[in-house]
């Protein structure tokens, strides 16, 4: 017997979660997601997301060698980093763009801040921000969103040419601008070139338009087939953010190894869902019951909200204070979606209440069991 | 039907089957034992004999020195070898009373008493105060003061603490199985005294047998019900089982009078039976041992004093490396620098951990994840409170509960960045207290 123990004190149990066993688990429910992106835009996907990842990792190694701190590339926290950074760019982007965005994702987001569970705001948003506001043109011109190929999946690509697609068509040909046949424009841009337009009524009367415009544009846009369509990932967009079904199937994974929490994802999604049945309509676009469907399932608000947004670093502590948090983010979405420069507003609205986070924990700071509200 | 049971908490695998079905055992009678005189919460207890007094089992030793202090008996018969400082379960060593056996175990006289119930009120806490009983859940809460609540604040509700939600022990368990009759004439004294109308034995889901034997033997029993609970780290806490049972909460700072409920260990409730009836003082108990390197756990019934290696020894000693000796449940029992410290009052149990179970992982910084948030079943924020106590700001750390903090530890138990929270929460009430009373 040995005469030595561990004195150490209680509890001496643990439920055997750890970082690495989180983080990892987090890149195992995006993997989906990029399945569906190889199967859409080929293997540049995954060499663009390895990158980002890679990038993100080394950058990690080497500021914490220069701070001569321990190196916990490991844990799995700086490979997801580059991954979500990855998954915010379009597949035909330029092999260094994620590289440099997860560099600055991990330099500037993180590590600057102290490392893991220090920094203010999401670290891959910071990363995307900074690319976005960095080269522009590659991350949000349509034209550099990749086209997708005809799947057997959805009903409307199945006769050769989408709604979404014929739509954007249109809207280019009156609007006289480059286009290549091989690009098209993700949903919320054409919804948002939709929203801007003022020649909706005009186009109607121009022989060059085909039966789906002249029966009605908006119809078409917010029909079953689109929806179909965003359900699976058929459509234009960011490597990991095209497909519902691949980011629930991602996101179902970890509410059941209570990675995440419902709250936050139900809160975010329910708020846009809600705003956008109401408000959806305005701007005399004209409404459809699809609209609040649509605005759910286009863009990055799945991976945003199931994903980004539930980031323990960057959310409030008290349950009370993540459907705070949610319900911020989902307004911040819906203005900017509606009302914005931008066609999505998923990634800026999120960076925005991660720095609103303090505040929300303060004001929500609970009282303790027995304790009288004051 | 829906099981009771209380907001927040941890659902630890509960390690029971290593002792579960062993019946209680009694453990053969020690060379010697070390009779703490801080068995208990509140004033240490007086010695009343000195170096080489011969004395009996059952005579007291060490009287109570307040009213919230109790008297101490010697368990086993022979000569007082001792009065030193000696280790102590809690982990700091207290002075106690040694006793070598004379091998004879040589009793004071005890007298049946089958109208006990018949006793005045008055006369039934005099016998409990004298027996020495403590809480021996284990806090340890002289149980008279418990039970002479002031006559502004009448009780209603005498709940049983037959959770033992702790993982590992299973001493209440067979108790409950092994002593039902006593145990349940142990919560009609509490009744009679507190002239309350109803007895509720809290019991978890997990232990059936225990709660289908104390519902049939309470069957007739109108005063009397059992509540199964949900399985739920710590239901066990006095609050939370109040709560569980009767969704009244106890003010914080408060005690379980507020709000007209009285909480005793279902063991202290057998105890206090064989104090009423037969006058016999608190000398034994059953305790635990186990653990997956305890060759045969086992269920004892041990003499006070007791040293924690005979009670290794007679379960077989141990099969592989020792990596942590822990005295009371994994969750909130202490782990022990030696296996000499004696069974107190409210040694539950004995939990020996291997080294790969005891292994220790390092802290990292603190993700946010709220998982400790989430479970703390104060309602607390014992992450901040960790972060605030490092920083050395303790006006955070009160903010965010540190005073209320019962140190379950189920916040350290979910941390996936494996922080010691619990450790800077008591860091944190030490720096707190010290600060208190320097502005006093």
């Amino acid at each position: 017997m040995k005469d030595k123990f561990i004195v150490s004190p209680a509890p001496h149990l643990h439920d055997r979660t750890s970082i690495p066993n989180v983080m990892w688990n987090v890149v195992i429910a995006l993997l989906p997601a990029l399945v569906f992106a190889v199967y859409y835009w080929g293997w540049r996907s995954l060499w663009l997301t390895l990158l980002g990842a890679l990038s993100a990792v080394l950058t990690e190694a080497l500021i914490q060698k220069l701070r001569k701190v321990p190196i916990t590339i490991s844990d799995g926290s700086a490979f997801l980093t580059g991954m979500l950074l990855s998954y915010n760019i379009s597949a035909n982007s330029p092999w260094w763009l994620p590289v440099l965005g997860a560099a600055f994702a991990i330099a500037v987001g993180k590590q600057v801040f102290g490392g893991l569970g220090n920094n203010p705001v999401n670290p891959a948003l910071l990363g995307r921000a900074f690319l976005l506001a960095s080269w522009p043109s590659l991350m949000t011109s349509g034209d550099t969103w990749i086209k997708t190929l005809s799947r057997p999946f959805s009903q409307a690509s199945i006769n050769g040419i989408s709604n979404l697609d014929l739509i954007h068509q249109n809207l280019q040909t009156v609007a006289p601008k480059a286009y290549d046949l091989v690009t098209s424009a993700t949903p919320l841009k054409v919804a948002q070139t939709l929203r801007d337009s003022s020649f909706v009524n005009t186009i109607t009367s121009s022989d060059s338009l085909n039966s789906v415009i002249s029966n009605n544009i908006f119809t078409s846009l917010f029909d079953l087939g689109t929806l179909q369509q965003l359900f699976w990932g058929n459509v234009g967009g960011c490597i990991g953010e095209v497909s519902v079904f691949a980011l629930l199937l991602g996101a179902a994974y970890l509410l059941w190894k209570n990675i995440i929490e419902w709250r936050i994802p139900l809160f975010y999604i329910g708020t846009v869902f809600v705003l956008t049945f109401f408000l959806g309509g305005i701007k005399g676009t004209g409404y459809s019951l699809m609209l609040p469907f649509f605005h759910i399932f286009a863009g990055g608000l799945m991976l945003g909200a199931f994903f980004m947004a539930t980031d323990y670093t960057t959310s409030p502590l008290t349950k009370k204070g993540r459907v705070i948090y949610a319900i911020g983010c989902g307004l911040m979405t819906v203005i900017i979606r509606l009302w914005g420069g931008y066609p999505e507003g998923v990634s800026y609205s999120i960076l925005f209440m991660n720095v609103m986070t303090p505040l929300i924990d303060k004001i929500t700071m609970p009282k303790a069991f027995g304790r009288i509200k004051k | 039907m829906r099981l009771k049971t209380f907001p927040g908490g941890v659902h630890p695998h509960d390690y029971k089957h290593y002792s579960a079905s062993v019946p209680i055992e009694e453990l053969p009678l020690p060379q010697k034992v070390i009779i703490s005189l801080s068995q208990h919460i509140g004033s240490p207890s007086t010695p009343l004999v000195k170096v080489g007094d011969e004395v009996k089992a059952g005579q007291k030793i060490a009287d109570a020195s307040g009213f919230v202090s109790i008297p101490q008996h010697a368990s086993i018969s022979g000569k007082v070898s001792k009065i030193d400082i000696f280790p102590h379960p809690s982990g700091t060593p207290q002075l106690g009373i040694e006793i070598s056996s004379d091998g004879s175990d040589n009793w004071v006289e005890l007298a049946d008493d089958p109208n006990y119930l018949e006793l005045s009120p008055q006369e039934i806490r005099s016998r409990i105060a004298e027996a020495g009983i403590c809480g021996m859940g284990g806090a340890g809460f002289p149980s008279v003061v418990k039970l002479s609540p002031p006559e502004d604040k009448p009780i209603d509700t005498v709940i049983l603490n037959g959770v033992e939600c702790e993982p590992y022990l299973t001493a209440d368990y067979r108790l409950m199985l092994e002593r039902a009759s006593d145990v349940i004439a142990g919560l009609k004294i509490l009744l009679k005294i507190l002239n309350a109308p109803r007895g509720i034995i809290g019991i978890e889901a997990n232990k059936p047998e225990a709660i289908a034997l104390m519902q049939k033997l309470t069957a007739d029993d109108s005063q009397i019900s059992v509540a199964p609970l949900k399985l739920q780290y710590p239901q066990g806490a006095e609050k939370q089982l109040i709560y569980a049972i009767t969704r009244r909460k106890v003010p914080a700072g408060g005690l379980p009078m507020a709000v007209g409920a009285v909480v005793e260990n279902v063991g202290t409730a057998a105890a206090i039976y064989e104090a009423v009836r037969f006058r016999k003082p608190l000398v034994e108990r059953i305790t635990t041992v186990t653990g997956s390197i305890v060759q045969n756990p086992k269920n004892l019934k041990v003499r006070i004093g007791t040293p924690f290696y005979e009670l290794v020894n007679f379960c077989g000693g141990i099969t592989g490396d020792i990596g942590k000796i822990i005295s009371g449940g994994p969750m909130m029992g202490v782990a022990l620098p030696s296996l000499d410290a004696p069974v107190a009052k409210g040694c539950s149990g004995l939990v020996l951990l291997n080294t790969r179970e005891a292994r220790s992982i390092k802290e990292r910084n603190c993700l946010r994840c709220a998982r400790c948030v989430d479970v703390c079943p104060m309602n607390l924020m014992p992450s901040l409170i960790a972060q605030a106590v490092k920083g050395n700001n303790l006006d955070l750390a009160v903010q965010a509960g540190l005073d209320d903090c019962m140190k379950c530890g189920s916040c350290a138990y979910v941390c996936p960045a494996h922080i010691r929270i619990v450790q800077w929460i008591d860091t944190g009430k030490l720096r707190i207290a010290e600060q208190r009373a320097s502005n006093k």
